[in-house]
């Protein structure tokens, strides 16, 4: 229907990589667990280009099929992940992630 | 001749009866017990020497096999007695001398604590020290070396309660340990070339050790040196007064120190085939006998006089042994173990008498008060100092003097220092004598000796006159049954010259007057003059010197006990232990640092989960 | 087609640069946001216009203001702000960027091990992509629908319980008389 860009699967999946990495990094360095789920979040969408990189490969919708399960996922997933943030955060007053780490040794 | 396993077995038995029931047993009966059994023991012995010299067996020797021992792929020990002349007066001297020192001593330690724990163990001494002259093979030999080796480590440190004590008896055990440890290895090489620990078949066989012969007789006699008290392993001896004087009676004096002399005269076949490590013996005996003589000089516990008497007396058994003259050695032991024994013992008397006084500085004009003492300590240091003619110590003295001077291997050299010793000896014991017993009053008398410890000195004092009258030299009168005796050991003397020996008795003869007027004119006439001399420059010096056995502690303790002290406090860590504690300190490590990884923060978990899908993701596609 | 392709993938790559590093919430939402649309816009370039619509709709729409409501609730402000900037150290990034670096190593390996040209253009429009849905897939349709009910009543329990009412004392303010003070009062609370 309309003129379908060809940029190589390679420039897209490496473009997936990196914010993948993005988003690992954020996980990795942020305290604020409000960040933690952002970052998150961010690393699933990157897997989902991904998958929509090889779905336009192949051309195939298995891969868009794909993608919309990611969708849901993530939504029962942030729905769950935000409840339990303020669940700490009204136990411990605080959204730090290393103050909450009771199970340690 | 067949009770003759009584012999040994009746003090141990009686060792193991104290041992279990000691504690339990009125005193009289423990003392009962354990003179009882080396009565017993010795009337046995009687028996025995009875039936042996009335009908001599064949060959020479009685053989009694008890039991086998050990019995390992080649190796065949078994626990036997063997009775010869040489073994047969061991045994005598032992159970006798041990018999009269076990009477003294149940008067002597009656007031003590632990007097069935003291009759224990001189029952367990005696025992071992039977052992070791009756055993048939090298290895029984070694069990009684190490049994009287414990009894004297036991006994020195009796009363364990003082420090000291334990510290003289350890050093006693250490120092001959090495000695111990020469003599094993000897065996060790005995075994490799001969194939058996038997005596008799090892002596037979001697010849086939080749050059190690040598070899093997410096190692037995590094363990009869360190036994016998001799240069360079005698630093104990001193030491070893600490306990009883029983004790250093009867084994530091009369027979623990001996078995080292015992060794080498039982194993004089394989020393005959080795000129050079007979010389070595005779070497260490005269030096040793000089060495002794000038620390004696000096000594002020009455007592360590004695020990170091002891040891020069053991130094000319050595020099003995080491020209050759086999028989004059054991007849000098035997004459030894009388007038030693005595010495002590009547020490013992003085001793106790003034309440536990060592130093002779402090006693004096003893002569009247403790009249037994005096006389037989007289008598003693009569025989010691081999006063000519009417004293046993002189005949076994000449004798080993003219066999320094005139056997294949004697010397004139060796023959000097015996001289010179001679003089000495009678110097340092009439010293004491004079010391002790005459001169300004010391301290005052408080107990006197009772009827058993009175008959044990006089029994030695008549004995120190008496016993060397079985060994005269040709020129008055040639009785000689005891040297007769131990031919069948050892082989016939050789004939020696008559006139030159005359001479040479006259000149020992001169020597131990000589001696023994030096003492008397230092210490009982002269009395006056001796501060003087004293005073004199270079004296003190020399007489720090020789107080201090001429400074072998010290050398020892610099070379020796220091560096080691340093090296083992470096392991204070115990790096060896470490491989088993670093195990365990490993592991508690591990479990530290994984412990630090529960962090129980999300982020730190991330990382680690990072870090593992990095390392899968590296091994799945580097491939 | 291709440049507006590039362009959106380094608006993506940018917007997600920041929205890590960005201190203020709601900063870092509106960076994320905009990697969304930018992912989005990816999609259809792509040749996939159904999912870059779902993109938009549901993680753009309705998951980022899911966050942002929650960034409202527990009001983080200035205090938080600060402590986010101490947080955000330098040597805090020393150890996830030496992995992240070896992942991109590796990953860049896995990825340029992917052979063959360039796709031939083509979408895969709404309707292929529902047929495949209910044919092929339907049990995942019936299955996602799980996993959003799980979500929800999930999420449900989990929530904190509701802050206690703080107590009504009685007001010296006349009874409400007109509908418009009623509404203020009711909502007042």
């Amino acid at each position: 229907m309309y003129p379908v860009a060809s940029i190589p699967t390679t420039h897209v999946l490496a473009v997936a990589l990196v914010l993948f990495l993005l988003g690992l990094l954020g996980v990795l360095v942020r305290r604020d667990l409000i960040y933690v789920l952002m970052s998150l979040e961010i690393m699933i969408n990157a897997a989902a280009l991904a998958f929509v990189a090889a779905a336009a490969k192949w051309k195939q919708p298995d891969g868009q099929i794909m993608v919309i399960l990611i969708l849901v996922a993530a939504a029962a997933e942030v729905g769950v992940g935000l409840s339990l943030v303020l669940r700490i955060y009204h136990r411990f007053d605080t959204v730090d992630a290393d103050q909450v780490s009771s199970m340690r040794g | 001749m067949h009770v003759l396993w009584l012999v040994p077995a009746l003090p141990l038995a009686g060792a193991l009866l104290l041992a279990l029931f000691g504690g339990l047993m009125p005193r009289r009966a423990a003392g009962a017990i354990g003179c009882g059994a080396v009565g017993l023991s010795w009337v046995v012995s009687l028996l025995v020497a009875g039936s042996f010299l009335g009908a001599p067996p064949a060959g020479g020797a009685f053989r009694q096999t008890l039991f086998q021992w050990i019995a390992v792929d080649s190796l065949r020990i078994g626990m036997g007695l063997y009775l010869d002349p040489l073994s047969l007066v061991m045994i005598s001297v032992v159970c006798f001398v041990g018999f009269v020192i076990h009477l003294y001593s149940a008067e002597f330690m009656f007031r003590e604590d632990g007097y069935g724990r003291f009759f224990c163990y001189m029952n367990l001494f005696v025992a071992s020290m039977l052992i070791l002259v009756l055993g048939d093979n090298l290895l029984s030999l070694y069990l009684g070396w190490e049994g009287v080796g414990l009894c004297s480590y036991l006994l020195i440190g009796f009363w364990y309660l003082d420090r000291a004590n334990g510290r003289a008896a350890r050093k006693a055990f250490i120092v001959t340990r090495i000695g111990d440890t020469s003599l094993a290895i000897g065996l060790f090489l005995i075994f490799w070339r001969l194939g058996t620990l038997d005596i008799q078949q090892a002596m037979g066989s001697a010849a086939a050790l080749g050059s190690l012969a040598t070899v093997a007789g410096l190692l037995l006699l590094g363990g009869a040196v360190g036994k016998s008290a001799q240069i360079p392993l005698q630093t104990w001896l001193p030491d070893a007064m600490a306990g009883p004087t029983p004790v250093s009676a009867l084994i530091h004096a009369a027979t623990m120190v001996t078995a080292g002399v015992y060794l080498i005269a039982r194993t004089h076949a394989l020393y005959a085939l080795t000129p050079q490590a007979m010389l070595v013996v005779a070497i260490v005996g005269a030096a040793t006998a000089v060495y002794a003589g000038f620390s004696a000089l000096t000594q002020r516990d009455i007592k360590r006089v004695l020990a170091y008497s002891t040891i020069s007396q053991i130094g000319y058994m050595f020099l003995a042994l080491g020209v050759g003259a086999w028989w004059a050695a054991i007849f000098h032991f035997m004459t030894h173990a009388f007038f030693k024994a005595l010495l002590f013992l009547s020490a013992g008397i003085v001793i106790q008498a003034l309440d536990e006084e060592h130093d002779i500085y402090r006693m004096g004009g003893l002569f009247g008060k403790l009249p037994t003492a005096a006389w037989t300590f007289l008598v003693g240091a009569a025989s010691l100092s081999a006063l000519p003619l009417v004293t046993a110590g002189f005949y076994s003295k000449d004798a080993i003097l003219w066999a320094a001077w005139s056997s294949p291997g004697g010397s004139a050299a060796l023959w000097g220092a015996a001289i010179v010793t001679a003089t000495l000896t009678g110097l340092y014991i009439f010293r004491v004598f004079f010391l002790v017993f005459f001169g300004p009053e010391g301290k005052p008398v408080e107990r006197r000796p009772g009827f058993l410890m009175n008959l044990a000195v006089v029994t030695l004092a008549v004995f120190s006159v008496v016993g060397g009258f079985v060994g005269m030299p040709p020129a008055l009168g040639g009785y000689n049954p005891f040297g007769r005796l131990l031919a069948g050991v050892f082989g016939a003397e050789p004939a020696t010259a008559i006139s030159t020996q005359n001479l040479f008795i006259g000149f020992s003869a001169l020597a131990s007057l000589a001696g023994m007027g030096l003492g008397w004119m230092f210490f009982l006439r002269l009395r006056d003059w001796t501060p003087a001399l004293a005073r004199s420059r270079g004296y003190e010096g020399a007489r720090r010197f020789l107080l201090a056995g001429w400074g072998f502690d010290w050398l020892y303790d610099r070379l020796l006990v220091r560096p080691y002290v340093v090296m083992t406090s470096l392991n204070r860590g115990d790096f060896v232990d470490w491989l088993f504690t670093g195990l365990a300190y490993a592991t508690g490590a591990g479990n530290r640092f994984m412990s630090a990884t529960q962090s129980g923060r999300v982020r730190n978990y991330a990382t680690g989960l990072l870090l593992g899908a990095v390392i899968v993701l590296a091994l799945l596609l580097v491939r | 087609m291709n440049a507006i392709g590039y362009a959106a993938c380094a608006v993506a790559v940018i917007g997600a640069l920041l929205a890590i590093t960005r201190r203020n919430a709601i900063h870092a939402l509106l960076s994320l946001i905009a990697m969304l649309l930018a992912v989005a816009v990816i999609f259809f370039v792509l040749g996939a216009p159904f999912i870059s619509v779902l993109q938009v709709a549901i993680y753009a729409g309705a998951i980022m203001v899911l966050f942002v409501f929650v960034v409202m609730m527990l009001n983080l402000g200035p205090p938080q702000e600060r402590e986010e900037q101490r947080w955000l150290g330098g040597g805090i990034w020393a150890v996830p960027a030496v992995l992240a670096a070896a992942f991109l190593a590796l990953g860049y390996y896995a990825v340029t091990a992917v052979k063959g040209a360039p796709p031939s253009a083509g979408m895969v429009g709404p309707k292929q992509v529902g047929l495949a849905l209910y044919r092929d897939y339907v049990l995942v349709v019936e299955l996602a629908s799980l996993l959003l009910v799980a979500g929800l009543v999930g999420a449900f329990h989990i929530a904190p319980p509701t802050r206690e009412e703080p107590p009504v004392e009685p007001s010296h303010a006349p009874a409400p008389h007109t509908q418009a003070e009623e509404a203020t009062y009711v909502s007042g609370r």
